[in-house]
């Protein structure tokens, strides 16, 4: 009998890649917003320091981590990575210095 | 909320070789020169090439400016001039891979017979070419791409030149490897980067760009998000196809892909055999230099 992952296991695995968001460097051209396969990026309601909306997640679980937004964006302020359960690999885990 | 992550900002691929000290960068909102940097920032690290050994040239303009802003050793010639400064370089050091990165007026315009030459001679030269249509940097003028009734600040009532069909010149002249794409393509630009990265000769990739600031209004194609969507739909895959047939008018069809892709000895190929041949034993002592790796 094909044996069932608990429940939690399940749930982690969902969350398979997400974006890491440089707000000051965004000059919102909405490239990354377009062209995400998924549709899972929007306009923030905020204003970032130049004036412009920059993108933010709508649904962190829908995100592949396909680096589509990264290659996209012309002002160098957001890419896509993958997660392994849940988390970044360990290589590019470091203090975020978001901005 | 997004999802609780620790990666850093500097992970972003492209920060690797990137002057990030210098951003944000002076290109305009949905302007497609930084989206290339992003396509050239992947096929560098996907080809393992030693970075040491890697130089950008560039001329004038807003494309001429992606060399400063990357991290390499880089160089921001005069106007049209990239390529004779990078043919220097290339032949005084064939260990450097090296990779001219600019407009289509600084190429195409000023630098036209710069281009053919380096083209004829198949030089190993990655020339990469933004073309906008314009000259972007002086205000929106027409240039040796912009379409026949196209509107810019030298054309009000309408461009009434024939524009170059780039990839067509560049076959002509002697090119050994054509491909164009949109920046809408970035997956397409990345690899097509990294073939040029590997190749030996000429290669000549054209980048089908938004100028939405000096272009794209003038001509109603509305702003940088309205041109990619226009250059996605206008877009048609024609691999392998002649190049005379790729000429690109305004508002239409725009053929995409590899046009090109032969075999032809390149110029230091035969300067090595021409030079090894005649001057003998006087010339075996400097052609271990003059080999690429
Ligand atoms: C010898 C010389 N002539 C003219 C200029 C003015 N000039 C600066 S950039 C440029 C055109 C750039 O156009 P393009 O290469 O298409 O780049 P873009 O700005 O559109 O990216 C011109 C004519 C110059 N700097 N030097
Ligand atoms: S990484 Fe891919 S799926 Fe995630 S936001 Fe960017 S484009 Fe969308
Ligand atoms: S592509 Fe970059 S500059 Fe454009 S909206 Fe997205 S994050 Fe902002
Ligand atoms: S003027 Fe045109 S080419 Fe120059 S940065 Fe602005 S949008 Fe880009």
């Amino acid at each position: 009998m094909p044996e069932e992952a608990p429940p939690e296991a399940k749930k982690t695995k969902k969350v398979r890649g997400t974006v890491v968001i440089n707000l000051a460097r965004c000059k919102g051209c909405g490239f990354c917003i377009a062209f995400c396969p998924p549709q899972v990026l929007e306009f923030a309601e905020d204003y970032n320091p130049q004036g412009y909306h920059p993108p933010r997640l709508t649904d962190p679980d829908g995100c592949t981590g396909c680096d589509l937004c990264g290659l996209y964006c012309p002002d160098f302020a957001i890419y896509g990575i993958m997660l392994k359960n849940g988390a970044p690999p360990s290589a590019a885990r470091e203090k975020s210095d978001e901005s | 909320m997004s999802a609780p992550v620790e990666a850093p900002l500097a992970a972003n691929p492209v920060e690797a070789v990137l002057r990030s000290f210098r951003m944000p960068h002076i290109w305009c909102p949905g302007c497609g020169i930084g989206t290339t940097v992003n396509c050239f920032a992947r096929a560098l690290e996907q080809s393992k090439l030693n970075l040491d050994k890697v130089v950008v040239v560039s001329g004038i303009g807003c494309s001429g400016r992606v060399a400063g802003y990357l991290d390499l050793d880089s160089f921001h010639t005069t106007h049209g001039r990239a390529i004779p400064f990078a043919t220097g370089m290339k032949i005084a050091n064939p260990k450097l891979t090296v990779v001219v990165y600019s407009g289509d007026g600084d190429l195409v315009g000023i630098g036209g017979n710069h281009f053919i030459h380096a083209a004829r001679r198949n030089l190993d030269l990655k020339v990469i070419c933004i073309n906008n249509f314009t000259y972007g940097m002086t205000g929106g003028q027409m240039g040796p791409t912009t379409p026949v009734s196209a509107l810019s600040s030298t054309t009000p009532f309408g461009c009434f030149e024939p524009g170059f069909n780039l990839p067509h010149l560049a076959e002509s002249a002697g090119a050994v490897y054509v491909a164009r794409w949109t920046t809408y393509h970035v997956r397409q630009l990345a690899h097509t980067m990294g073939e040029m990265l590997r190749k030996n000769g000429f290669s000549f990739l054209e980048i089908i760009s938004p100028c939405p600031t000096l272009y794209g209004q003038r001509n109603r194609l509305g702003d940088g998000l309205a041109m990619m969507k226009h250059f996605k739909q206008q877009s048609v895959l024609r691999h392998g196809a002649p190049t005379k047939e790729v000429g690109i008018e305004l508002q239409g069809p725009i053929a995409v892909g590899k046009f090109v892709d032969i075999e032809r000895p390149s110029f230091l190929d035969v300067m090595n055999e021409q030079l090894g041949r005649t001057l003998e034993a006087e010339y075996a002592g400097c052609v271990k230099d003059h080999v690429p790796d």
